[in-house]
Parts: C-alpha cells; structure tokens; sequence
C-alpha cells in the first residue's frame, strides 16, 4: 500500500515459450495500479534474467509470406468454435495474442482479469512502406464478470521494429444475441 | 437538399424490403469513413428504417470501420449513395446465404457422419441432438446399470435428462455429477458424456467402480443447460446463461450459477439482465436451477455434489458468497488436494485448490454453496482445462485427455465418499 499513490506488487515469475515448453526465463516486476482513476493503465517495471530466444527465421518466414499475398488476407474465427486453429493461421493468432496484451495492460485494474477468448474477424491492410498492417476484431474474456468484450484493434508489426497498437476500442455488445 | 432526394430514393424501395425470410442476394459491406461528415452521412443511412440496415459494427467515430449487412433490394441503392459521397467501402461477403448455407451443410455433414457410425466419437465436440442420441445408447447398452430419467424441462422446453447408474437398491446414497451449466464451457459437457461412457463399461472392470456403485448410485446431468448449450452452435459460441427471457429488459438469459438459494442477491452476481453474471430476479427462478433443486430435494439421499465447469484448472469448495470457512474445510481441503493430486498424475496437469471465494472470487448464488447449505457435505466444482491459452475454445484433441484426468480426481472424491458414509 503506497499512501495517496496506489498498491505495489512485487512479483518474481517464470516466462515459459509458448512454443517450447522446455525454454524458460526468470523474470521480476513490479506494477502500480494507480488510485482513484481507473482509467489510468497500471505502471509496469520489469527485468528479464538472460535472453529471449532468437525467432528471426520465423519472423521473416511469416513477414515474406504475407508480403507476398496478392489478395489481402481475410479470416475469422481464430480458433474455430471447437479450438482448431490452421497452420497458417498461427501466427495471425500469436500477433493477436501479443497486440492484445497491450490492450489488455491498458485497461486492467486490480479487480479485473483478461485473456484472449477468440479473434472474430482479422484483415489485413496493405501498406506501402515495410510493416505489415491487421485489423483484428477480437473477444476478450473477462473473468471476474465473465464477460465477453468485443474489441477493434489495429497491429502494425515489422520483423526489426516489432508490434504496436496504433489503434483500439472497445465495441457495442452485438444483438446477434 | 441532396439528402432530402436520398430519403425518397429510398422510401421508393419501401415495401419492396419487407417480410425477408432467407438471406439471398445480401451483402455485407464495410465502410471506411474518413471524418465525421462521413459518419454523420451514415447514421442518417442508419436511420433509415424501411432498409432494413443490420448494423454490425454502428458508425461512431471516424477511425472505426463499419460494417453492414443489406437486405438484396437494397444494396444498389447503399452503395450509389456511398458512392456519389466518395465514401470508401469493400464487399466482405458477396452473398450472405451463400456462407450460410456452406455453414450448415458443413454442419449436417458432419451430423450424418455421427448418425452413420456405430460408435459415438467422444473426442469431438457434439451437438445437443447427437448427445442425448448417445444417452439413450448407453442406457440400452448397459442396460443393466443405466437408465435415462427426466428431471424437468428447461426455460424452451428441452428435456433435461440425468442418466442414473444404479445396481438396484431402494435409495441408495448417492452422488450427483452436473456439468455444463454454462453452455461456452464446452469441454465439460464433452467430459461427462465420456464419464458416463467410462462408468458403464467400468462396472465390473474396475473394482472400484464395481464397490461403489454395489452400495451407491451416481446421477450424471450432462447438458444442465440446453438451451444455452443449443445457442453456442447456432449462435454465438460465448454464450453462458439461460435463454429466459427479462421482463422490461431486451436482454435475455440468467446466470444459473448465481441463481441458486445461497447468498442470493449478495455480493458476486449482478442485478443487471445484460451481465453475464445477472442473478436472476430471484433464487430458482431458472426452471434448469429449480429441476435440479427439486430432483436433490425429492430423492432425499445425496451425498457428494460435483459440478464441472471451465476454464482455469481449479478444484473449489465452499465459500462462494462469503469468505468465511466452512464448517468442514480440513476434511474437504484434504481431498481436494488428494483429488488434484490424482488428476496431476496423469498428464501433470495442475488444479489449484481451495475454496471459491480465496481461489477466484466472491460469488453469490452459486451451486454447491446450495447444496453445501442444503446439508450436502462433499460438495466439490472443478474448472477443467486451459488457464487460458485456449480457454472456452479447447481443441477437441483435449477432450479425451481432459476426460481421462477429470476423471481420475472425480473417483477419488468418489471413493472417499463410499468409505465416509454420514
């Protein structure tokens, strides 16, 4: 408890390659969730012991591919209502999950919960200088309320320059229902 | 005004746009404004009734796409009017019945491959249909041990059908088994149908399955909630409540895990008929809650009440609607943990363990707080796989393993229960 400031956590945790298990790195953080306005994204400190793996290859790989479409990519539903998810779909999804998470800090607070529940529809938005552009419409699963929210957002990501989130909001809960 | 001769335009397709059944020749359109002019143009367009605008992303500021499905007579007519303004926009579906109908002969294919097959495929995800089809097998099956009973009907009328595993008796002491009660958590309903499967052929296999079920029943409700579960194929796949309707209130549904007599109208459940977490307009008011209820209450002689949720891999006990312990929380804490512990040794899958107040967070109304209340002391609910990496949308190719694991923590409640009479 910091006084007229806010509640500091000190945390010590292990990040875990999602795609492999057996490469882990130890890291420490410290995050402020700020007092009284709630609109205000928590102030994040953080230090990783050793290196993240190299994923150039991969990067590229992916970066070429999409460059390289002559149609725009379109899908939805990433994973499909029984969790499938196409191969090529995959880093779509891993680009989704990144991008969320800044979403995400944005607007946490201690009372909240989030994680990525499904990308509903993503395009891509071709550019005429190097980074890649989607426009994702995602779910995001709060689990405190356990509702669902959908969410606009768009990613610019660049193999060298890395993810950004120039643009997000929040959307109207559909009367599909 | 430009925007007078629009509005007759368009009142000359009046009529024209009435009474739409299917959805051939309609397009789905999104718009990509540039200033708020252009929004304004276009929440006029929205305003327009008699087109029969179905809205999927409104227009609300400039930096936000939207996106809009038109009924076929009206199309031509959007996008003149798009056009003549310079508003930019791209087709995302040409012909809606198209992607629909692809949609459901995907589906009715796939149904047609498990009405075929002599065998239930347990490791993929079910219709509400195909699994009460495989109910009636099993009770025919194992005809000796299984018998499918009707406990009720749920808000649209469905059946709600508990399949009861008995090797006679008269009121034997008995365990309830639920899942599905929030219809998103698909892998739950997926489990207790392999469950039940596993019980009916493990009688006579399995000693301990055989001493138990020789001194107690097990009751097994598999979908709790049907028409929710029938919402999440037909629908929208997040959905989690009940499909009753709200009076004065254009959103459907309940919670029916805060709609339980415990705590109810506490802290943890909302009064609000949108949440997904509403509580309902009082304690049973879900016909799917009050069966249950009535079913406990009625044989007189249950005494364990596990329930299967997802997702986080958590194993609870009461509290939900207080922080306080209960009365026998060594005793559950113990067997939780060695429920966990038994789960764990199979594909080291981690459940957390304590109760639902420490363990996620305060909740009203819930379950086996009811049922804990009720005098029902091994009251358990378990939140199956993932933490959240898959989350509601757990691969298929979990199922089974899910199953498996899920299974092994229920029989160690289970046996403790048989060895723990009272």
């Amino acid at each position: 408890d910091i006084d007229d400031v806010g509640h500091k956590y000190h945390l010590e945790l292990v990040l875990e390659d999602i795609l492999d298990k057996d490469s882990t790195v130890n890291c420490t953080a410290e995050v402020l969730y700020h007092l009284g306005n709630k609109n205000i994204a928590p102030d994040v400190q953080f230090t990783i012991e050793g290196e993240l793996k190299n994923t150039d290859e991969a990067d590229n790989t992916f970066y070429n591919r999409i460059k390289s479409l002559e149609k725009e990519l379109v899908a939805e539903n990433i994973p499909d209502s029984h969790g499938n998810v196409s191969p090529e779909m995959e880093p779509i999804r891993l680009l989704a999950w990144v991008a969320s998470g800044y979403v995400i800090w944005q607007n946490s607070t201690e009372n909240t919960k989030f994680q990525l529940a499904q990308i509903k529809h993503v395009k891509q938005v071709k550019r005429s200088d190097e980074y890649l552009e989607f426009d994702y419409m995602i779910l995001l699963h709060e689990m405190v309320s356990q509702e669902i929210f959908p969410w606009q957002m768009t990613v610019l990501w660049h193999p060298q320059h890395g993810v950004q989130v120039t643009q997000d909001s929040r959307q109207p809960k559909h009367a599909l229902e | 005004t430009s925007n007078m001769k629009l509005i007759l335009i368009f009142s000359a397709l009046f009529g024209a746009s009435l009474c739409l059944e299917t959805f051939v020749g309609h397009q789905v359109l999104r718009i990509k404004t540039r200033n708020e002019e252009e929004v304004n143009k276009l929440q006029l367009l929205e305003s327009l009734e008699h087109l029969q605008l179905d809205f999927w992303i409104n227009p609300s500021t400039p930096t936000l796409p939207v996106d809009v499905r038109i009924p076929s007579n009206s199309v031509q007519a959007v996008k003149a009017f798009l056009e003549s303004h310079g508003i930019e926009y791209s087709i995302l579906i040409e012909d809606l019945q198209v992607v629909l109908d692809k949609e459901k002969e995907d589906m009715a294919c796939s149904q047609q491959r498990d009405r075929s097959s002599d065998s239930f495929n347990y490791g993929t995800y079910h219709t509400l249909d195909s699994i009460y089809a495989e109910l009636d097998h099993l009770a025919s099956e194992y005809s000796h041990i299984v018998s499918k009973l009707q406990i009720g009907e749920s808000y649209e009328k469905r059946p709600l059908y508990v399949l009861k595993f008995s090797t006679g008796g008269s009121n034997r002491p008995a365990i309830w088994i639920d899942a599905g009660i929030h219809s998103r958590e698909w892998v739950t309903q997926a489990t207790a149908i392999w469950i039940a499967k596993k019980i009916a052929s493990d009688y006579g296999e399995s000693p301990s399955i055989t001493s138990l079920l020789n001194k107690m029943d097990i009751f097994l409700l598999t979908v709790s909630n049907p028409d929710g579960y029938v919402f999440t194929h037909t629908t929208n796949r997040m959905w989690r409540k009940t499909r009753s309707k709200n009076q004065g209130s254009p959103c459907v549904g309940v919670d029916p895990n805060r709609n339980w007599d415990a705590g109810f109208g506490g802290p943890g459940a909302s009064g609000n008929p949108c949440s997904d977490s509403y509580r309902g307009p009082s304690a049973n008011s879900e016909v799917e809650v009050k069966s249950v209820v009535n079913f406990i209450k009625n044989h007189g002689n249950i005494q364990a009440f596990l329930t299967l949720h997802s997702y986080s891999q958590l194993l609870m006990y009461p509290y939900g609607y207080k922080c306080t312990e209960p009365a026998d929380y060594a005793e559950l804490d113990a067997l939780g943990r060695a429920a966990a512990s038994s789960i764990q040794s199979l594909y080291g899958t981690t459940f957390t363990v304590g109760s639902i107040c420490t363990t996620i967070y305060q909740a009203s109304g819930g379950s086996i707080d009811w049922s804990y209340d009720y005098g029902i002391k091994y009251s358990f609910a378990f939140e199956l796989r993932d933490t959240g990496r898959y989350g509601f949308l757990l691969p298929a190719s979990q199922i089974i393993p899910t199953a498996e694991e899920t299974w092994l923590g229920l029989k160690k409640i289970m046996e403790h229960v048989r060895d723990n009479p009272y």
